[in-house]
């Protein structure tokens, strides 16, 4: 028997390896490291290795030559498991940037008195003697940024994946740390475990019905890779009961990733307990890998069962886009309504993705669906993360302020944040002139010209109601008066300002001049399989 | 000359001073900001009547003054600006009311949740953007004119009004984006239309009035725009948001939200339903037709049975939208040409009335009719003012508001006499509902309350007399705007593909319809 070395393109996949070896390389330095240097060490690292990683991935997308008319579709390496074409580069991209700025988020020691969000010792029950001991000794956990890498090596192969068995890992690599990082809140400490607790015990529900749709497809296919289960449901001779089961139980798995109803019941919890820069950064990139994800799982491997799946994503659609929308109204703490909110752009993005045509249906500068939700998504996790890092600034003696009606008259005294903070609202509520319209748009647009108008109708509709509840947090900033012992906005440091500034400049850009960005998705918003 | 960037200049002129006022530092005090505000304004209203000496009214062409630049390709959307006559005539009424309001409110912005230069700044981006709603010859951009000038009239509603002024800015925003958002289907559903075709995508309101939608599509498309318009205008039923509005608001708003912003349905109506869409624009007539008369008499009892004065205003505003979109849609060129000239005259009127009367209120401290008697005795002058506006709202002939409102029931009779008989009592209810207002207010024994009543003081005349002169110079000499509004009417009436009744009264004439005929019977 010979064995054959398997063949590794190294210089195209130099993104994830950076970012894992930063990874590594960084919980070798909690070891290594004197306590009181760690932190610097750490936030260098972890912010110098996604900059590289960014570099690299940057590389590999002129690879494909995006800017020309005609670029090339990418190709399909380590062995057939991921696929490296123009919807996963640009999802690096996205992802890269988003993590850098969650690194900054991350590094914030400004607003809480010289320390990080995370809790000193996440050991130490709450409230007991040793937790007083660790947080006057000002520990901090610094294996946050190492964790944080992990989760982004994982979300940068979670798009690019073209094998189930590659999917499934990296759906585990980038949820296991973010379980971690939700529970090691500051402050609420408990409100934070429980967070962590209820999304392992949820995501790990659904990595079960993911791993039994697996095996599901594998027994109607014979094989794990996307080409193979396309070509077997092409062929089509064989019995359906395993595909359509096997189908609605990926979908699980993978909607439960990006929050969409029925399966969002961990969303509110965890974004309220979770610290808020990991909300923030959750909010953002897990979104963009999920999508990511759930269009080439469904586009190339089950694209030939389309009148298949369609009809229960389009109540799938539906329901998330009512449920955000609607519960969001009822709402009083700032970040259950934002987790709220990010369910009723999980079911607009939802709406992009049902625009899927037959290609030949498509003409050339036509909107196209991935286009589409690509685009969305890069305003969406933009926007999210500004605002919420706005909510980390929002302060009282006992931490950050969530409770909307505290913010009555914020206006009045922090012009600037309140002020940043309701043009972020006034984004996701999709008003011109901002990157939500332009986003909404399109998958509207994408969604309309697949006949799917019924579901454009529900989301115009729903984003009304949207709309209400994004108003609402204006008219507590702005036409209320403010109360006595109101919460103050804490003047962050340059990490936090930066991710705030870069958040609300991409916010209005996208809204100004989407046309540059739309043009480079559409030209390379091609599956390779 | 005609090459010269006329309306971008008009659009960003005023933004570009909303964002220099927001830039001045507050120890400069209040004054200067207001000064600059009025400036720029009044350097608007300048480079407006610079473009409108330039417009040429026997020109072939549909748009002058035209723009065009891509904008988003993938799109279709283009920065594309121009107007017909219908455009120009609102332009220029949005530039003549931006002075007039910024001099009558000059102290208003004072007492409100902000500074006055934030108050100044709104007013100053909301006339660059209303500019752009009327310029816009691109369906998506006009779309996001449409949807940005909501966001000054919300913080100006709700910083510097009233009582109620929140509420009444959330209920006015929320109306707003619904109509908004419903019709953002039908603009998205206009770029799927139009990418079928050959040329690819184009929001250019030029190339899609050639496209042929089809019956279904064309009347869906058309009921998403309408119904954003019929909020925006406001038609009973979607008009509750309009009184609850201008209860709140200060005079100068509601100058600006219903003499200009609302014309945008109105406008769109011509614009958009009529000229995109007139298989479907034909189609809904009938019903269209009754909601306007229902809207005309609705408005003018709500407004007789009111004893506050902007609600009582607001809805005489619902009567004369009533009138307007009557005119729109019998589809003749004396009902067009009445309703295009309507929006101009309504928008003087009203502008003159809710200013008047916000003095008058200002002064008293209540809004409540009830609460006034006899001030004509203490303020001739003010109660001079408040008869000649009352009267041009009630199209008095000789004021500009009768011409217009004479137009439309010529129009409507030929349309059907049924609907213009109904139509008529809208005048009648007029002079009912504005002479007791009048009498209640200003004649009588004086009221204790208002016997210190100053005079309208020098400010507050030179606010008003422009637009009383305009009044009355336009009841006599309507002609410089039918003259710009005439071609306008034409293109339009060529789109819709109806051409005038002959003027015999023959129901059974080609191009009246059915109506007319049962109408005769009767």
């Amino acid at each position: 028997m010979k064995f054959e070395a398997p063949h590794i393109e190294y210089d195209l996949l130099l993104p994830i390896l950076i970012i894992l070896a930063v990874a590594v390389l960084g919980v070798m330095v909690e070891a290594a490291v004197p306590r009181a240097q760690r932190y610097l060490v750490q936030v260098v690292l972890a912010a110098g290795g996604v900059v590289a990683a960014l570099i690299a991935a940057i590389r590999v997308f002129g690879t494909i030559n995006p800017t020309s008319d005609n670029p090339k579709l990418g190709r399909i390496v380590a062995e057939g498991a991921l696929a490296l074409d123009g919807p996963t580069l640009y999802s690096w991209i996205v992802i890269l940037v988003l993590a850098l700025l969650g690194v900054l988020l991350f590094a914030e020691r400004q607003l809480d008195g010289g320390v990080t969000a995370f809790a000193g010792q996440a050991s130490a029950l709450p409230g007991t003697e040793a937790e007083r001991q660790a947080s006057a000794k000002g520990l901090e956990h610094t294996e946050v940024f190492p964790l944080l890498m992990f989760a982004v090596s994982g979300m940068l192969m979670f798009p690019a994946a073209t094998d189930l068995l590659t999917l499934f890992v990296a759906l585990e690599v980038l949820s296991l740390p973010l379980y971690l990082l939700c529970g090691l809140a500051r402050r609420r400490r408990l409100l934070s475990q429980e967070a962590a607790l209820k999304y392992f015990m949820l995501g790990a529900f659904s990595s079960g019905f993911f791993v039994y749709g697996i095996a599901l497809v594998y027994g109607y296919a014979g094989s794990m890779s996307y080409d193979k289960i396309a070509f077997a449901i092409a062929s089509g001779s064989k019995s359906d009961g395993l595909l359509l089961a096997g189908m609605g139980m990926l979908a699980v798995g993978l909607l439960f990733k990006v929050g969409a109803a029925p399966f969002h019941a961990w969303t509110p919890d965890v974004y309220q307990g979770a610290p808020t820069p990991v909300t923030a950064f959750m909010a953002a990139a897990t979104k963009v890998a999920a999508f990511g994800a759930l269009l080439r799982l469904f586009y190339v491997a089950f694209g030939g069962a389309r009148w298949d799946w369609q009809p229960i994503f389009w109540a799938i659609a539906i329901l998330t886009m009512v449920v955000g929308s609607v519960l969001a109204l009822s709402q009083t703490d700032v970040k259950r309504l934002l987790a709220y909110s990010s369910i009723a752009h999980a079911g607009f993005l939802l709406t992009g993705f049902l625009g899927a045509r037959d290609l030949a249906e498509i003409k050339a500068g036509d909107i196209d669906p991935v286009q589409a939700v690509l685009f969305y998504l890069t305003t969406y996790a933009l926007t999210t993360m500004a605002a919420f890092a706005i909510v980390s600034l929002v302060r009282d003696g006992a931490g950050e302020a969530t409770q909307i009606s505290r913010w009555a008259g914020l206006g009045k005294e922090s012009p600037l944040v309140a002020g940043s903070f309701a043009f972020l609202l006034l984004g996701m509520a999709g008003i011109p002139l901002t990157s939500g319209f332009t986003g909404k748009w399109a998958v509207f647009a994408a969604a309309l010209s697949a006949g799917a108008w019924p579901i454009v109708i529900v989301a115009v509709l729903m984003s009304a109601v949207a709309a209400y509840f994004y108003v609402r947090i204006i008219v507590v900033m702005f036409f209320t008066d403010p109360i006595g012992e109101g919460p103050r906005v804490t003047v962050p440091s340059l990490l936090t300002s930066s991710v705030i500034g870069i958040g609300v400049a991409g916010t209005l850009v996208l809204g100004i001049v989407p046309g540059p960005l739309l043009d480079l998705i559409g030209r390379t918003a091609q599956f390779i399989r | 000359m005609n090459d010269f960037p006329w309306l971008s200049l008009l659009l960003f002129l005023p933004i570009v001073g909303a964002i220099v006022l927001v830039l001045l530092p507050a120890s400069l005090g209040t004054l200067l900001p207001k000064q600059l505000a009025l400036g720029t304004s009044v350097a608007t209203l300048a480079v407006g009547i610079a473009m409108a000496a330039n417009y040429d009214t026997d020109s072939s062409k549909v748009y002058q003054f035209a723009e065009q630049h891509e904008w988003i390709k993938s799109f279709g959307a283009h920065y594309a600006l121009g107007v017909d006559g219908v455009g120009l005539t609102l332009v220029m009424l949005t530039v003549i009311l931006a002075p007039v309001v910024m001099l009558a409110s000059w102290n208003d912005g004072d007492q409100g949740r902000w500074s006055s230069k934030a108050f100044f700044a709104w007013m100053l981006a909301l006339q660059g953007l209303a500019v752009g709603v009327f310029a816009a010859t691109d369906v998506f951009l006009f779309y996001v004119f449409f949807e940005a000038t909501l966001i000054p009239i919300y913080f100006l509603i709700g910083g510097y009004g009233g009582a109620n002024r929140a509420r009444a800015a959330v209920k006015f925003l929320l109306y707003s984006l619904l109509g908004g958002l419903v019709m953002l289907a039908s603009v998205i559903g206009l770029y799927v239309e139009s990418a079928k075709t050959d040329a690819g995508a184009t929001y250019l309101v030029g190339e899609l009035a050639q496209l042929d939608f089809g019956t279904a599509t064309g009347r869906w498309l058309f009921l998403g725009f309408f119904i954003a318009f019929a909020i925006k205008a406001p038609m009973f039923p979607v008009h509750t948001w309009l009184p609850d509005t201008t209860a709140a608001a200060t005079p100068g708003t509601s100058v600006l939200l219903v003499s200009v912003l609302d014309k945008i349905g109105t406008f769109g109506m011509i614009r958009f339903c009529l000229e995109l869409f007139p298989e479907a624009s034909r189609w809904a007539t009938p019903a269209v037709v009754v909601f306007a008369v229902i809207s005309i008499i609705y408005g003018a009892l709500m407004a007789i049975g009111s004893d506050n004065i902007p609600r009582l205003i607001a809805y005489t505003s619902i009567s004369h939208f009533g009138f307007i979109v009557l005119g729109i849609f019998v589809m003749n060129s004396q009902g067009l040409n009445g309703a295009n000239l309507y929006m101009f005259n309504h928008g003087l009127s009203t502008a003159a009335l809710f200013l008047v009367t916000g003095f008058l209120i200002s002064r008293r401290g209540s809004a409540l009719i009830s609460d006034f008697g006899g001030v004509e005795k203490v303020a001739p002058v003010l109660a001079g003012f408040f008869l000649v506006a009352g009267l041009s709202s009630l199209s008095l002939p000789g004021l500009s508001p009768f011409v217009s409102e004479f137009l439309v029931i010529v129009g409507a009779f030929s349309y059907s006499e049924v609907a213009a008989a109904f139509a008529v009592t809208g005048i009648v209810l007029a002079a009912i509902y504005i002479l007791f207002m009048y009498q209640r207010t200003m004649t009588g024994p004086t009221r204790e309350e208002v016997s210190g009543f100053s005079d309208l003081n020098v400010r507050e005349v030179a606010s008003l007399a422009p637009v009383l002169l305009l009044i009355v110079v336009l009841g006599f000499f309507p002609k410089p705007l039918l003259s710009v509004i005439n071609p306008a009417v034409d293109h339009t009436l060529q789109q819709v593909d109806k051409t005038d009744p002959p003027p015999s009264v023959d129901p059974l004439a080609p191009g009246t319809s059915g109506h007319s005929a049962e109408g005769s019977h009767e």
